[in-house]
């Protein structure tokens, strides 16, 4: 029975993909490639992957925060870089999966700002598959409000709790 | 998608509340703020013998009554009579009382305790009625609310809800507790505690069973738990985010919200965790559901509209884009709640930089605001309608507040220690 209901799900899923597009002009936006603004990083390891790179805090890869603006959920161009890389990396290692973790500062209901960040997750996610990484790779979740960062009350602490976090498995 | 605009900007009453800045109590306690017009006088006498018990009942009866805040309490000023043969009511008169509670208790062997109270009404001079009961010494607090509902609803003619509990989340250093507690804020008791949030709390109708969200697996899932068993199952688990428990006022099924086909969408979903079904379908967020007492429709917050706000729509057969706006003032209204009579809802309404609860009537659209503080949230019933129990800030603490459904009376329940946030009131017991 529940084998049924996972294949019925995954078929729903399948189905829904091509109609969950993102009305954002930005996520279509694959202009990123000048590498200009990734070498202040080490450059990406081209061809196969290095684990190590996930972990090498010189490393792009080793940047796993997108900040967003108040009331926004669009990924911004400075963060693009960061994202397209992870995209590789997961296009690189067929294995590696990843939790996108949207966050939301801690202003208004708590269930409307869990689905506030349930949209910057999937805003990383969209990226990440249209660079290539396999929807089956990446799991977009939301904690809202929940587990905040800047514990403060003031607009530098919800600065920092705008955002998704980028988290491996096994990490 | 449907939008009816009222003709007129449904803005009404705002309810006017002192705030008074009171010293937050060491104990759990209730903090009475204002008060209504047209209360009824009452003199509670403490019941005889009712001193030799390890469990006093009439201050428990008084507290009671005088949240509701339908009630003023008349001091018995020297005056002690425990049976109906030794009421002068002329001395009541004098005292202003209108009711009168007197009662007796008789400790038997074996830890019982045999209780008869009686309402009186002084200016009739008639009995109004008779609470005869024997309860086990540990219950005596349980029989006070018993007693204070059958005042209540004596006097007023309306449901007492003092024998109800409430649910709500304390959040003390890291740790979480899922708490449940007796409409007052005693007999607190853990149902659940962990190192990772738990969110939106929500009864079964039969109050055997809680609805949550637990982040402990790095991301929302919504968990039903069995109170008396302790026993629990993940009910919605899915990919994505799982979210905003409502149940069917049948109890069979809840509706949450997933991230499973994209954005976050309501769903129904059997108390098992089987028979998915999609009933929201918008480009945007749907959140947020609470069903009408009849099981027909919810409502629920939404964005398709561009800012936060409350609609409608049928329960049906398959998934809906249709649904009927029902908020127009300001840019934010969120999480509403169905009054048990089906004929409003309660929400919070952004207001300026404030998060206040508010009320607004189904019929006439007319809404009216109950509080002023700062960061109100999660309000919800009472289950006779005529209180909102909702979440607050004072001095940059989480604590319980609950507000007449006037908006005349306010009382604050404090817990000991630690942030109190996302109250559930409960539903009335049931005769089984």
């Amino acid at each position: 029975m529940k084998k049924v209901l996972g294949v019925l799900l995954i078929s729903l899923l399948s189905a829904c993909a091509s109609q969950n597009k993102q009305p954002s002009a930005e996520v279509e936006d694959k202009s990123v490639g000048g590498p200009s603004r990734t070498t202040e990083s080490s450059p990406t390891t081209t061809g196969l992957a290095n684990l190590n790179s996930l972990t090498d805090p010189n490393h792009i890869l080793y940047k796993r925060s997108v900040f967003f603006d108040f009331d926004s959920y669009v990924v911004k161009d400075e963060y693009r870089p960061l994202v397209q890389a992870h995209a590789q990396y997961l296009r690189d290692n067929g294995n590696a999966r990843v939790l996108l973790q949207g966050n939301t500062d801690e202003r208004g209901s708590r269930e409307y700002n869990l689905a506030l960040g349930q949209r910057r997750a999937d805003s990383v996610k969209n990226v990440m598959t249209l660079s290539g990484a396999k929807d089956s790779q990446i799991e977009s979740v939301s904690l809202g409000e929940e587990k905040p960062r800047g514990v403060g009350h003031d607009e530098s602490s919800w600065a920092e709790n705008r955002r998704t976090d980028i988290r491996y498995q096994g990490e | 998608m449907q939008v009816r605009m009222p003709k007129f900007p449904p803005y009404a009453v705002m309810a006017f509340l002192w705030l008074m800045s009171a010293p937050l109590h060491a104990a759990l306690d209730i903090e009475i703020f204002g008060g209504g017009a047209t209360q009824i006088p009452i003199a509670i006498v403490p019941f005889a013998a009712e001193e030799k018990l390890t469990q006093s009942l009439t201050p428990v009866i008084a507290a009671d009554l005088q949240r509701s805040g339908l009630f003023k309490m008349i001091e018995p000023a020297g005056l002690a009579p425990h049976e109906p043969a030794e009421v002068v009511y002329s001395e009541w008169i004098n005292r202003g009382a209108g009711a009168l509670v007197i009662g007796t208790t008789t400790t038997l062997p074996g830890g019982q305790v045999s209780l008869r109270v009686r309402l009186l009404d002084v200016a009739k001079q008639v009995q109004l009625a008779t609470y005869i009961e024997t309860v086990p010494v540990g219950q005596l607090r349980a029989a006070a609310h018993r007693i204070a509902d059958m005042i209540y609803e004596k006097l007023t003619g309306d449901v007492g809800v003092f024998s109800t509990r409430i649910a709500y989340v304390v959040k003390e250093g890291k740790k979480y507790a899922l708490q449940v507690a007796d409409a007052d804020g005693f007999n607190a008791q853990s149902v659940i505690e962990y190192t990772e949030p738990i969110i939106s709390p929500a009864w079964s109708p039969d109050g055997k069973q809680l609805a949550y969200v637990s982040f402990e697996n790095k991301k929302p899932v919504v968990y039903v738990q069995t109170l008396a068993t302790r026993t629990r199952k993940a009910v919605a688990n899915f990919k994505g985010s799982n979210s905003a428990p409502a149940w069917s006022p049948d109890g069979k099924r809840l509706a949450v919200v997933l991230s499973l086909m994209g954005g976050s969408q309501i769903f129904l979903i059997n108390a098992d965790g089987g028979g998915l079904q999609r009933l929201s379908q918008s480009p945007g967020i749907d959140t947020e559901p609470s069903f009408s007492p009849d099981g027909q429709s919810i409502i629920f917050t939404s964005d398709r509209g561009g800012s936060p706000q409350i609609y409608r729509m049928q329960v049906g057969g398959r998934a809906s884009q249709t649904a009927e706006r029902l908020t127009f003032e300001g840019s934010y209204n969120v999480s509403p709640h169905y009054s048990q009579d089906g004929k409003s809802f309660t929400f919070i309404h952004r207001n300026g930089d404030r998060f206040n609860v508010a009320i607004q009537d189904l019929a006439s659209r007319q809404v009216q605001l109950l509080t002023d503080s700062k960061f109100d949230e999660s309000p919800s019933f009472a289950p006779n309608g005529r209180i909102v129990l909702y979440a607050t800030e004072v001095k940059g603490r989480g604590i319980l507040s609950a507000v007449s459904s006037d908006g005349k009376t306010r009382q604050q329940l404090s817990t000991q220690t630690g942030d109190a946030r996302e109250p559930a009131w409960g539903p009335l017991p049931r005769l089984q």
